[in-house]
């Protein structure tokens, strides 16, 4: 069938439209796609000519006790998860009070959502110094008795990392959640308090189920956020993930392998493994939730 | 507020019983006591740590490892503002930082309403084909991309310059989509009007149908903004030069090599995160709407 000189005019236009936007995408999005999948399975290296690996990168990997300890910190990384959703939630409930200046909070609880994390982590570095301000404070209060060196303690430096991360997201998830609440007939709350269900009741049999849709996709945010985290931990810790790789996650080493020794088919093969395991772990909260509460929805 | 305090008249009003009424009130009381404790610690924890940097900011040097600590700077200086723009090239990051986020907003705006347009409101052969494809990019991984992104930049001659930096995210297959879903509400009269009327196709879309989807675009452009002001470590991998850098990557840089002189950072870190919560202070209805809305599609 032959277009019409109208359509074949529209047809034009349309393409004249798309064209800037589909090479750039093609150049930038489709091209890594495609090509970084067998990158990984190259020598791809500032040093070496490229040629064909199969296996040796992942066989590296295997072997290389860096990309354990980064794996091993990134799987860990994942309890900020939980820790998120319950203060979230926690915050959600207490904004979604009709209380005065309830704005103001709201507003103070998502500024660090928009500041750059780089700021954040600055100010958290400062926070965490072994003669800043969280020590004094734990020393007023007699929880500690010398300074603890949350920036350099092996043990504890990951953690530090988490805190940040905590707090930066807190505000978003918390609006996500205080929008949920809203979404919430009111009247469900009210039949259950007439039908003599007290309050806690009513929260544990219809707020917390109608709130399972809100909690799935927040953790499921949360922990592509976690195993993607980034920026934190280059800003505090450096890109080795300093000290001595205790917050060395799959993402840092990622980029350390490729930007600092520009061994790029086995940085492609590492960042092959931190998809995988975005990929389990959506695959595990999606089965586990799914028990949860969707089907209320359904 | 207007309708938080008519329900507490009308409340009131309703429970007559008078010794009733006053050990509820009581009670009601301590409770919103009780709930505003908790906002101020959760309030202080929120912004704890920028005041904390604020604080240090502002104060003379002996001062910032004082112990106890001072809260409240005394004296107050604003001697680390005026040096800290001496120490480093602090108007030059913060040109590059506008210049990056600018270029990046801006060619995010033309670029993803142009593509998002024809997707949405233009029968064509091909039309669902690309749109499928354009998609299929949000779920499919993406392990290497950074990588590969740099490989690319460095083929096309484009490292250590801003281009190399903004083109790869230049257009977004998010903001796409979120576009195509404004557009496609649109209800067809307003198009066959303007059609009768004798307008074109590109006038259509820009002088129509552009303006109709108004709060989507203001979605795209605080969402760019964001990442593009705040954004790291492309800017760390694309740059060669230190003075090239947008504040965020220049103030990670700097923090290493000053911190014997922290409250120079601090200060630098301050001027940094300024202009985002002015915005955010003027638009924070659209930046909620638009990032709560945008993860509920």
């Amino acid at each position: 069938m032959a277009l019409s000189k109208e359509q074949a005019r529209q047809t034009r236009f349309a393409y004249a439209m798309l064209t800037p936007g589909i090479i750039l995408l093609i150049v930038f999005t489709f091209i890594p796609i495609v090509y970084g999948l067998p990158l990984a399975f190259t020598n791809y290296s500032a040093v070496d000519t490229t040629k064909w690996v199969g296996l040796k990168n992942f066989d590296r990997a295997f072997h290389d006790p860096d990309f354990w300890v980064s794996l091993k910190n990134s799987i860990l990384y994942v309890i900020v998860v939980p820790v998120i959703q319950f203060l979230s939630i926690l915050m959600a409930v207490l904004v979604n009070n009709k209380l005065r200046f309830v704005n103001f909070f709201r507003t103070a609880y998502f500024i660090p959502v928009v500041t750059s994390m780089t700021a954040a982590a600055i100010a958290w570095k400062w926070v965490f110094e072994e003669d800043g301000i969280l020590n004094y404070f734990l020393e007023v209060a007699g929880i500690i008795d010398g300074p603890i060196s949350f920036m350099s303690d092996m043990n504890l430096a990951l953690y530090g990392v988490m805190c940040v991360t905590i707090w930066k997201g807190l505000g978003y998830y918390m609006m996500i959640y205080l929008a949920g609440l809203q979404s919430i007939p009111s009247e469900l709350q009210e039949a259950a308090k007439i039908d003599g269900a007290g309050r806690w009741k009513v929260i544990w049999h219809i707020t917390i189920p109608l709130l399972m849709p809100f909690v799935m996709l927040c953790s499921l945010l949360s922990v592509m956020g976690a195993i993607r985290v980034f920026d934190e931990i280059f800003v505090m810790h450096g890109p080795k993930g300093d000290p001595a790789s205790a917050t060395l996650t799959t993402s840092v080493y990622t980029y350390k392998i490729s930007f600092q020794d520009y061994n790029f088919g086995y940085g492609a093969a590492v960042g092959l493994v931190v998809s995988l395991l975005i990929m389990v772990f959506t695959i595990l909260l999606f089965r586990y939730t799914r028990r949860g509460g969707m089907n209320y929805y359904e | 507020m207007n309708s938080n305090s008519t329900s507490i008249s009308v409340q009131s009003r309703v429970s007559t019983h008078r010794s009733y009424k006053k050990t509820r009130s009581w009670k009601k009381v301590m409770a919103s006591i009780l709930l505003y404790i908790l906002l101020v610690i959760a309030a202080l924890f929120c912004l704890g740590p920028f005041l904390w940097l604020l604080s240090t900011a502002f104060k003379t040097g002996e001062n910032v490892y004082a112990f106890p600590p001072q809260f409240i700077p005394h004296p107050i200086t604003f001697k680390n503002f005026i040096d800290v723009f001496d120490i480093m090239p602090l108007w030059k990051y913060i040109y590059n930082t506008v210049y990056m986020t600018g270029l990046g907003v801006g060619l995010n705006l033309l670029l993803c309403t142009i593509t998002a347009y024809p997707l949405a409101r233009i029968q064509f052969p091909g039309r669902n084909f690309i749109f499928y494809a354009i998609v299929s990019t949000m779920v499919l991984p993406n392990a290497a991309g950074m990588i590969v992104n740099f490989i690319i930049i460095q083929k096309l001659n484009l490292y250590n310059t801003m281009l190399g930096v903004v083109l790869p995210s230049a257009i977004s297959v998010f903001n796409i989509f979120l576009l195509r879903q404004a557009f496609i509400t649109i209800p067809n009269d307003m198009e066959h009007s303007a059609r009768i009327d004798g307008a074109r196709e590109f006038r259509i879309f820009f002088s129509i149908m552009l303006p109709m989807i108004r709060p989507a675009v203001a979605t795209v452009v605080i969402f760019d903004f964001m990442a593009f002001w705040n954004s790291l470590i492309w800017p760390v991998i694309v740059f060669d030069d230190q003075d090239k850098y947008p504040l965020a990557p220049a103030l990670q840089y700097l923090q290493g090599t000053l911190a014997y002189n922290f409250p120079y950072i601090a200060a630098g870190t301050i001027i940094s995160i300024i202009p985002m919560i002015i915005i955010f202070l003027i638009l924070q209805k659209q930046f909620i709407n638009g990032m709560v809305g945008a993860v509920k599609m």
